[in-house]
């Protein structure tokens, strides 16, 4: 079966002329000007074949410097996280008829993630982030003797299961919302990477961990769209470990920041008028007597009058409140 | 550039990173050097699980005879017996960094059932223990601040007045080459399943360590034991791992029998691997196959436990065959899995160069003889890993820093050049590749005849001279694959000649060594290992060793 197939190149010393044979050596000099481009190839594969099998053939027999991360095929290794039509997707897990659309697939290296060469982005953020949450368990004591292992039940270990099936390959971070206007966020996977041992119950050091998530750059600056859920191709789903850690860091104690201050606020409004309270909500999440912080929203706030987006000044409560106040007490919890 | 460390650590898999943390834990400034980001290595694709006798009713005698009755008792029996001592120590110590291995209804570890063992003694998590193990001993190595130069492809090691010390490797990101200077040296750079198609391995299991070593002088043992395992999936050749039969999975043949109990009647689907694959195979060439391959029916476990204890297996049938193994069987078949032989080292992991030591697949210790058993393959990695860690900061400490090398940087930088500059000739290291590599399958395979080790022997000679003009697709610095790509099959020419001369040595048939005319194991002459070393001609040398035999004399060996 035939598939065409768009490559987005890039090579940072050039590029080569199109009109060279089918995996001959360019002589130099060619163009030195590293622009990015499409490049499109066709490829015979068979019909169930994915978009790693289509790169792995054009490598080897179209065009041998075409450069690509790969190594397992079977969505272990975590090596080719790659665009496949403007989402962050295993090239190995993508089948080709699934993703053909108007006759072609479109593939890329992930415009969030610094490029390198071709398909090969530079992956320092994600790792940077992973090391940031101190991916290791800190010993509860009494470490048991060498000889012997922690007694745990299998429940907590088979918890961690979804976690420790991360393979590291980044399609997460490569499509999170947050890290691509934020780029201190510590994004998906490192965040599910410290629920793995933050939910650990060897673990020493859980409260230190929930402390240090709940800075910014943390647990709270996750805005819920959910694109790590949809792109995770091992189904981690980092967003419900985040809200797992969001729970236990309350739970702990941590509720001194915005984040936290921003869902009370959202919880308190609905709870007592049984909707949201607009123009309330920014001033609590950031904390009333945090003039400074209050001052910068200023701007943001004329920008909202200016484009009608203005709530409304008077804030009613719905008819029937009592029904959703019941249903607080109902759940309970911190805001019966 | 030059770099200067105490200890270098070629790959980073479990091998690898568990040298490069002992070497660290005393005081070794060590640096590993990696082709791959350390999780991309192939050790995460190990599913079911690893072996240690721990264990109330369980004892190392027990996983030591099952060892070597799974050998064929080609493995030395002194380093079965470290080994299998050893082993419940190690996991007990990946339990604390933090492994989340299996637990019983009491909380403490617990075991599946897997091939050739005589009870149940392998831990496990999902059957995904390879990845679990790998992440975390990563996580350790960055605890550990251990330098990894990561992305770097060794292109040669650097000898100095008969000892190791140091390789030279590419940058890749740059296209820069280096030297790195060390005391010692630990190549720990996994298999070579690229040299078969098809193969369980991954694209980067291309032989570079046993071919870097083999090229210093390092000997290598037993190189013709290459391990077919029973289930791979058809089509992809993906690996299905044992734990499904550890579970409880049958093997069924076209007329739905469970053909086994033909050939492994006590130990049925759980014989060793190189019983089962040529099992399959029989039942195959007999036309009790489906299209070439014999079916994995887990069927009867029940939902729970197959996407609860095999989901990645499940997953992946679903994946790339379309198949639900919940409610339909999967088509599977043997193919090539794992080196059994490799650099021969002792149980330090020294081999017989100076500074030169070797872990993990690559190395030969010998555990595995001429068949390995499912889960000790992990066990290796982690036992061996540690040991070579250990005896190489050690020998580093008594051994002066090397000064010299540059003229192999230079040389390496003129052969690079040269390869490079190759004009092209419409041969592909691609092409050449897969025709080797279906060679290798085809003549060096489960069954070996004479006439067909000969015409291996011959069709390599004739690649070799073909790829002594290949052309390199890409004349970049940046990230250039061509250029790696077209090393890497130079090291597979030499895995290829180095296993196909080890098999035509070989007249009988023993572990994963079937010649097809020599039917039988023979103790009397061929006890004994096979040792390959590179004579200044370039010529194969061969020569032998005794087994070392501790407690275990040759048996006939049934499952």
């Amino acid at each position: 079966m035939q598939f065409t197939i768009e490559v987005g190149r890039y090579n940072p010393e050039g590029i080569y002329p199109d009109d060279a044979a089918p995996g001959q050596p360019y002589p130099a000099p060619w163009d030195r000007s590293p622009a990015r481009r499409y490049q499109t190839f066709t490829v015979d594969l068979p019909e169930h074949a994915v978009v790693l099998d289509a790169l792995i053939q054009i490598r080897e027999y179209q065009d041998q410097s075409l450069a690509v991360r790969c190594a397992c095929r079977s969505a272990i290794c975590g090596s080719c996280a790659m665009w496949v039509n403007g989402h962050a997707h295993l090239a190995c897990k993508s089948k080709l008829h699934e993703f053909t659309k108007d006759g072609k697939t479109r593939v890329e290296s992930p415009p969030s993630m610094p490029l390198i060469r071709d398909l090969v982005c530079d992956m320092a953020p994600f790792w940077d982030k992973h090391l940031a949450v101190k991916p290791w368990l800190q010993n509860k004591k009494p470490v048991p003797p060498a000889n012997q292992e922690y007694t745990v039940p299998n429940a907590s270990m088979e918890e961690l299961i979804q976690e420790v099936s991360c393979i590291s390959c980044g399609a997460c971070l490569m499509d999170c919302e947050s890290f691509a206007v934020n780029q201190e966020f510590l994004g998906p996977q490192a965040l599910a990477q410290a629920y793995r041992y933050a939910g650990d119950p060897r673990d020493a050091e859980t409260k230190e961990r929930l402390g240090e998530l709940s800075k910014s750059g943390g647990i709270w600056d996750c805005t819920h769209c959910y694109e790590c859920v949809t792109q995770c191709p091992k189904g981690v789903a980092p967003l419900e470990q985040i809200l797992k850690l969001r729970r236990m860091a309350v739970d702990a104690g941590f509720t001194d920041n915005p984040g936290t201050r921003h869902a009370d606020a959202f919880a308190e409004s609905v709870r007592d008028s049984g909707r949201l309270n607009e123009l309330t909500l920014m001033p609590k999440s950031i904390g009333f007597f945090n003039v400074v912080e209050q001052l910068k929203t200023l701007p943001s706030a004329f920008n909202l009058i200016r484009a009608g987006k203005l709530p409304p000044l008077i804030h009613k409560k719905i008819p029937g409140v009592n029904r959703i106040k019941a249903i607080f007490e109902r759940v309970g919890g911190r805001f019966k | 550039m030059t770099k200067d460390h105490d200890v270098i650590v070629l790959g980073a898999g479990l091998a690898g990173m568990r040298a490069a943390l002992e070497a660290a834990r005393h005081g070794a400034d060590v640096a590993i050097v990696t082709k791959v980001h350390p999780i991309r290595s192939h050790s995460s694709a190990a599913q079911g699980g690893i072996n240690a006798a721990i264990g109330e009713t369980d004892s190392w005698e027990s996983h030591a005879f099952d060892t070597v009755k799974g050998s064929d008792y080609l493995a030395d029996q002194d380093a079965v017996e470290v080994m299998t001592q050893e082993a419940p120590g190690d996991i007990i110590e990946f339990e604390h960094m933090g492994v989340i291995f299996y637990r019983g209804p009491d909380g403490k570890l617990g075991t599946r059932a897997f091939g050739g063992a005589s009870q149940a003694r392998t831990y496990f998590v999902g059957d995904i223990t390879g990845q679990a193990l790998l992440v975390t001993l990563y996580d350790q190595i960055l605890k550990a601040g251990v330098k990894v130069y990561e992305e770097w492809f060794a292109t040669s090691l650097y000898m100095e007045n008969g000892g190791c010390r140091g390789l030279v490797a590419i940058e890749m990101v740059t296209g820069e080459l280096h030297l790195l200077r060390a005391k010692a040296v630990v190549v720990a750079s996994g298999g070579l399943g690229r040299l078969y198609e098809p193969s369980t391995n991954a694209l980067i299991c291309t032989g570079d360590g046993y071919s870097l070593a083999y090229r210093a002088g390092a000997p290598l043992m037993d190189m013709e034991m290459v391990q077919y395992h029973p289930t791979t999936l058809a089509g992809s050749g993906f690996l299905m791992t044992e734990a499904a039969r550890g579970e409880g999975g049958y093997l069924l043949n076209s007329e739905g029998e469970r053909f086994m109990k033909r050939y492994a009647p006590n130990k049925m689907e759980l014989a060793a691997r190189d019983v089962t694959s040529r099992a399959e195979a029989t039942e195959i060439a007999e036309g009790r196959g489906i299209d070439g391959n014999v079916l994995l029916d887990v069927r009867h476990l029940g939902p729970e436990v197959i996407l609860k204890k095999l989901p990645q297996i499940h997953e992946m049938a679903l994946d790339y065959l379309g198949i639900d193994m919940v409610k339909d069987p999967v088509p599977v078949r043997p193919g090539m899995h794992y080196q059994m032989g490799g650099i021969r080292t002792d149980v330090h992991g020294a081999s017989k160069i100076a500074g030169l030591y070797a872990a993990g697949e690559v190395a030969c210790v010998s555990v595995h003889g001429g068949n390995r058993l499912g889960a000790n393959s992990l066990l290796d990695t982690i036992v061996f890993g540690r040991r070579s860690g250990k005896a190489s900061a050690e020998y580093a400490k008594q051994t002066p820093a090397s000064t010299g090398g540059e003229e192999l940087l230079r040389a390496e930088q003129e052969r690079l050049q040269a390869l490079l500059a190759r004009p092209y000739t419409g041969e592909t290291p691609a092409g050449l590749r897969l025709e080797l590599a279906t060679m290798m399958d085809a003549k060096v395979g489960l069954y070996r005849t004479d006439a067909g080790l000969h015409e291996a022997l011959d069709a390599l000679a004739g690649y070799r001279k073909r790829y002594a003009t290949i052309a390199v697709g890409d004349k970049g610095r940046v990230f250039n694959q061509a250029l790696t790509f077209a090393l890497e099959l130079g090291f597979l020419l030499d895995c290829g000649e180095t296993i196909i001369r080890s098999a035509i040595e070989r007249k009988e048939s023993r572990g994963a060594h079937t010649h097809v005319e020599h039917p039988d194991r023979n103790d009397v002459d061929w006890l004994k290992h096979t040792i390959l070393t590179r004579a200044a001609d370039g010529q194969a040398e061969i020569s032998f060793a005794p087994v070392k035999i501790t407690r275990w004399k040759p048996e006939v060996r049934t499952y």
